[in-house]
């Protein structure tokens, strides 16, 4: 059973997806295997800070310094979880 | 991708964001449900390096992002590690379609380096014998093979079958197998009945019955597998009654390269008459997709007639399959005759029925046509 998702939980994108900033889009995108996932400019912050090293509570410190006053942390927590459930990423 | 109101007449063309460069016609497999035109064999004159290189670039400056090597047997050209090299630090995602014939454990390695992010490996059943006759070649241990070793270099695996009346009974079997051999995405996908195919359609199309066996076998392992593999199932559209969004629009996201250097919305498409399709060889990937009149004909809802023109779906599934429309009805501006709304639907419901209701024709009454040189020119000739 997968561990409940907090905010010491460590995401990894999964082998399958990669991500990268795609010009022609104007936004960050996910490969995988035939297909693409555009993505909006908040997932895209996220996702660029998950590296299979820094907790949630990592990435949501390096984004409240990057967008200060912006309230964070339930909506990087939702996201992620979406993120988990669509198989994008996995919790190491 | 499509621009609201129904007055869009030419609408600004989308990004050619799936790319896909078949590198030669060459195959040392044989698969009577080829998706390489009958006339392969006309072809010989394959774009080097320096034109492929090229292509690559200027379809990636377009927007291209997905990029497929496909064939033919890509593994053929002995400069695809050059290309995939070249591919991925232009910033594709680069997928490597193969039959797994011509790999060995060197070339995986070597596609890694080179930045390959994932194979696809064909299997033509998961019997050997069946599969080893479909392809006209002993390649069931290699395929199996070359399958483990792509797991132990940690690539994304897809697995990818034909199914047809052949094999459409071992769908179980088949199933298994992708589990053993731990596959990320399985396709099963239903032999579309272009070329070589509709020549031996007599003996690939399934029964009704067949297929709703196969299918509730692929629910089955799709519930056991959920999170683990993915399965997907594209049943043959002849049995659905709303057609195909095929190739999710003329013009609209796809361009092929054949080996020659020819410009296609899609691999098939050489088929439909009154079309001169652009070369890369002589015009710029910018040209071919935005302004060549190949691309411009079916693209957006223009060309379109009764009962397309004034359907609500026309932007769901742009009235089908152009070639499929011009093979059963002689005009490609017709409706896919896979909608149940064309007037030729019950013609071809007809024929399905009439096929599917004789035996399966044995191999001495009605050979296989098995896509080969010998064969594809005896077809051109023809």
């Amino acid at each position: 059973m997968p561990e409940p998702l907090s905010l010491d939980s460590t995401p990894k994108l999964s082998a399958m997806f990669r991500l990268q900033w795609e010009e022609a889009q104007n936004c960050h995108v996910l490969l995988y295997p035939e297909g693409m996932v555009k993505l909006s400019g908040s997932a895209g912050e996220i996702l660029k800070r998950v590296d299979g090293q820094t907790s949630v509570s990592g990435i949501v410190d390096g984004l409240k310094a990057q967008f200060p006053g912006v309230p964070l942390d339930a909506d990087v927590l939702k996201f992620l979880e979406v993120a988990h459930d669509n198989g994008w990423l996995r919790f190491v | 991708m499509t621009t609201a109101g129904s007055a869009s007449s030419s609408p600004a063309p989308g990004k050619p964001l799936w790319l896909l460069a078949e590198l030669t016609y060459r195959c040392p497999l044989q698969c009577p449900y080829c998706s390489n035109p009958l006339d392969f064999a006309r072809y010989k004159d394959e774009l080097d390096t320096a034109d492929w290189i090229r292509v690559l670039r200027e379809a990636r400056k377009m927007g291209a992002a997905q990029l497929g090597f496909s064939g033919g047997e890509p593994l053929l050209r002995p400069d695809l590690e050059e290309l995939i090299a070249e591919a991925r630090q232009l910033g594709y995602y680069t997928n490597l379609i193969t039959s797994g014939v011509g790999m060995d454990e060197a070339r995986i390695k070597a596609f890694k380096t080179a930045g390959l992010d994932h194979i696809q490996v064909s299997f033509q059943a998961s019997d050997e014998a069946l599969n080893n006759y479909l392809g006209g070649t002993d390649s069931f241990r290699h395929k199996y093979e070359m399958a483990r070793l792509l797991k132990k270099y940690e690539y994304p695996m897809v697995l990818n079958i034909v199914i047809h009346r052949q094999n459409i009974d071992q769908m179980d079997d088949i199933l298994r197998m992708t589990v053993d051999l731990e596959a990320d995405y399985v396709e099963l996908a239903s032999t579309q009945y272009y070329g070589w195919s509709k020549l031996n359609e007599a003996a690939l199309l399934p029964t009704r019955e067949q297929l709703q066996r196969a299918e509730a076998s692929a629910r089955d392992y799709q519930a056991r597998m959920k999170g683990k593999m993915k399965i997907i199932y594209v049943v043959p559209d002849y049995y659905e009654n709303r057609p195909k969004a095929c190739m999710n629009g003329w013009g609209a996201i796809f361009l092929t390269i054949a080996p020659d250097g020819s410009a296609l919305p899609c691999h098939a498409a050489r088929q439909l008459p009154g079309l001169t399709f652009p070369n890369v060889r002589e015009h710029s990937v910018e040209w071919i997709w935005n302004d060549s009149p190949a691309f411009q004909r079916y693209r957006g809802d223009d060309w379109m007639k009764e009962p397309c023109r004034s359907c609500p779906d026309k932007h769901k599934d742009f009235g089908g399959c152009r070639c499929q429309a011009f093979m059963l009805t002689g005009d490609a501006c017709n409706a896919d005759p896979v909608c149940d709304k064309s007037p030729h639907h019950a013609a071809l419901v007809a024929q399905v029925d009439a096929i599917t209701s004789r035996p399966l024709p044995s191999s001495t009454e009605k050979p296989l046509v098995f896509r080969n040189t010998r064969n594809s020119k005896a077809l051109s000739e023809a």
